[in-house]
């Protein structure tokens, strides 16, 4: 059976059991459809959070995204997995104990202020809508790369399959869903890691392949003789203030994402809030501790597979013509020595990586059954579809909770709460997909804006307002502004007006750390010279700070 | 501390301060792995062998990451007998 007709089989059986699940669990309540009726155990929890926190980007390109960093890669690893720490010391069980559906809700109640409640629900829908785009073009791509589907073609079924289950089951399909697609994922990515870490290192457990076996100083000094850097030391094209920078940006960017802090609602206590993220981070730490793996053993196969070869002894190689076809990877023969040569310099070069090459290739390169390409397929689609969901039911919950029932029309019914919820998930829906097909040219860059945003709106707030009893609606609302208006103009000016990078040349994905500190400083300093806030709201901080009574506001105005 | 927790139920105050020297006690964990061993330290540790890696690399590719997840697990774990001291357990 060709591989072709091996990923249609694997693809359409992993969407039957995705419509399926979500069909299994649909809703007919607002609890069930913004918070899955806080019904979730801790460890299905932590498996869609995970699903929901690996996208098309880690599962595609981040292995291949570190292979050419290398030691530097760590803003990534320990930037994206050390939020999963302030999440669950400093914002989970808290927010789960407030219990109310959404980011804004405890922004707006917190802070008493309907201002403080719509700039949140703006900034949630803003940062949503930019990272949901890229999932679903990632959707399409994936279709085009495995199975020479036209890419409009691939967004369009991944919007239908999303559409399905986060429509009729909300928060409630979309967990149990993403349960069923982390499981897909992490088999996926998993079984190629082993083979290859087996193949070029002789232990089949990568982690401790990249510890325990020579390959890492192989790779250093492959990288040294061809004149790239060396693989393992720290700072190499990067100084340490910066590496330093974007990490804090990208841990508290993490801890400030919506579509992750709801996912900490939908479980039934505080006590199950915390471990629930214990287990989100064990079963992301998983995939982000293969990565790195990956990235080293990779590299280091492909250099030597086709360094110094010659054009002829390439052709012979199917996985890379295969490949050659794609674009993702070139040769060419730039000096005429009959051989094609690895080099630093991109216009010297005679081999061209491209880093998505790292994760896709390695089944074929490792000589895997076509079973396992097939898989990768449905792996990469999972944790794009699984992403795509939890970022669409943000900007539903933002539109039809958040601005339409708490600001517009209070006194909706039930069935028409529902209804509106629904009919956004839809409107989410056709404008990602939208994107997807007509990407804006600023995609690739949104990604240092979602983090930088949420890192400097959210996360201070947030941790001001369970933390800092004194801090008020005035403190709240100037430091959310200016910590988000300084982080929107250093990105916007360093990366399409081509602003230095003047703040001690901390890159745009970094200075979101900054933006948090004058958060934090903006708002003490307000809050302190304004009046402190009323009494009931005393009293809210006080009740969020203890676990018992969790399921105070269910059964109140909210069921 | 287990002997006497009829004493510490409705201990608000008390509740809260032990909550904040456990985070604090595991944020200084977090931020010496992350930011400590694995950034700013990075250069002498770089001279440090671990098996075949070296230190520094260790830690920013691989040891951070497992401290975060046991980090979280203590916090759990910890919480639960000091809720149950301080009686506010669910």
């Amino acid at each position: 059976m060709s591989v072709e007709v091996l990923t249609y089989i694997i693809v359409g059986l992993t969407f039957a059991a995705y419509i399926y699940i979500g069909y299994l669990n649909r809703v007919k309540t607002t609890s069930g459809f913004y918070v899955a009726g806080h019904g979730i155990p801790p460890l299905a929890n932590g498996m869609a959070t995970a699903a929901d926190w690996m996208s098309a980007a880690s599962f595609i390109s981040m292995a291949g995204l570190i292979s050419f960093l290398g030691y530097n890669g760590t803003f990534y690893l320990m930037g994206w997995t050390g939020g999963y720490v302030l999440l669950a010391l400093l914002l989970a069980p808290y927010l789960r104990k407030f219990g109310k559906y959404t980011v804004p809700d405890f922004v707006g109640d917190r802070y008493y202020s309907n201002t403080a409640r719509v700039v949140a629900a703006i900034c949630a829908i803003f940062v949503s809508l930019t990272y949901v785009a890229g999932q679903m073009r990632g959707v399409g791509i994936v279709f085009s790369r495995f199975l020479g589907l036209p890419i409009n073609g691939g967004v369009a079924v991944g919007m239908a399959i999303v559409a399905f289950f986060a429509v009729l089951g909300g928060m409630k399909g979309i967990t149990w869903t993403q349960v069923a697609q982390y499981s897909v994922l992490i088999v996926a990515y998993m079984i190629p890691a082993v083979a290859i870490a087996w193949i070029v290192t002789g232990i089949p457990i990568p982690q401790l392949a990249l510890t325990f076996s020579d390959i890492v100083p192989k790779l250093n000094q492959l990288q040294i003789d061809l004149g790239l850097i060396e693989y393992a030391k720290p700072f190499q094209g990067k100084p340490m203030l910066d590496v330093f920078m974007i990490t804090v940006a990208l841990m508290i960017g993490t801890a400030g994402l919506p579509h992750i802090i709801i996912r900490f609602y939908t479980v039934p206590s505080v006590r199950a809030a915390r471990y629930s993220a214990g287990w989100a981070l064990l079963f992301i730490a998983l995939l982000y501790t293969t990565a790195p793996a990956i990235a080293v053993f990779a590299k280091y196969n492909l250099i030597n597979e086709l360094n110094g070869k010659t054009v002829a002894q390439i052709e012979e190689l199917d996985w890379a013509t295969k490949w050659e076809k794609t674009g993702l990877l070139k040769f060419e023969d730039k000096d005429g020595d009959g051989v094609v040569t690895l080099k630093a310099k991109a216009d010297e070069t005679e081999i061209t990586i491209d880093r998505d090459i790292i994760v896709l290739s390695t089944p074929e390169v490792a000589k895997l059954s076509p079973i396992v390409i097939a898989l990768v397929a449905a792996g990469g689609l999972a944790a794009a579809l699984s992403t795509a969901a939890g970022l669409l039911l943000v900007i539903s919950s933002s539109i039809s909770h958040d601005i339409y029932y708490r600001l517009i029309k209070p006194d909706a019914t039930e069935s028409q709460r529902l209804l509106v919820g629904r009919g956004m998930i839809l409107v989410a829906v056709l404008a990602a997909g939208y994107f997807g097909i007509n990407p804006p040219g600023f995609v690739a860059q949104v990604v240092a804006f979602a983090f930088g945003l949420a890192a400097a709106s959210f996360f201070p707030i947030i941790i001001l307002g369970i933390f800092d009893k004194r801090m008020n609606r005035e403190g709240a609302i100037a430091g959310m502004i200016v910590g988000m208006v300084f982080t929107m103009y250093y990105i916007i000016g360093n990366r399409f007006f081509e602003m230095d990078p003047w703040f001690f040349k901390v890159s745009a994905e970094g200075i979101g750390t900054f933006g948090a500190l004058l958060n934090f400083v903006v708002a003490f300093v307000v809050s302190r010279v304004t009046p402190a806030p009323p009494p009931e709201i005393q009293e809210l901080v006080e009740s969020v700070r203890i676990p018992r009574g969790a399921d105070h506001f269910a059964g109140t105005d909210y069921e | 501390m287990a002997d006497e927790p009829q004493s510490k139920a409705g201990d608000g105050v008390g509740y809260w301060k032990a909550n904040l020297r456990l985070i604090i006690i595991l944020l200084a964990i977090w931020a010496s792995v992350s930011y400590g061993a694995a950034i700013f330290l990075a250069n002498p540790f770089y001279n440090i062998p671990f098996f075949k890696i070296n230190l520094a690399f260790w830690f920013a590719h691989q040891g951070s990451m497992l401290v975060f997840v046991v980090l979280i697990f203590v916090y759990a774990k910890m919480m639960d007998k000091i809720d149950r001291e301080y009686d506010v357990h669910e």
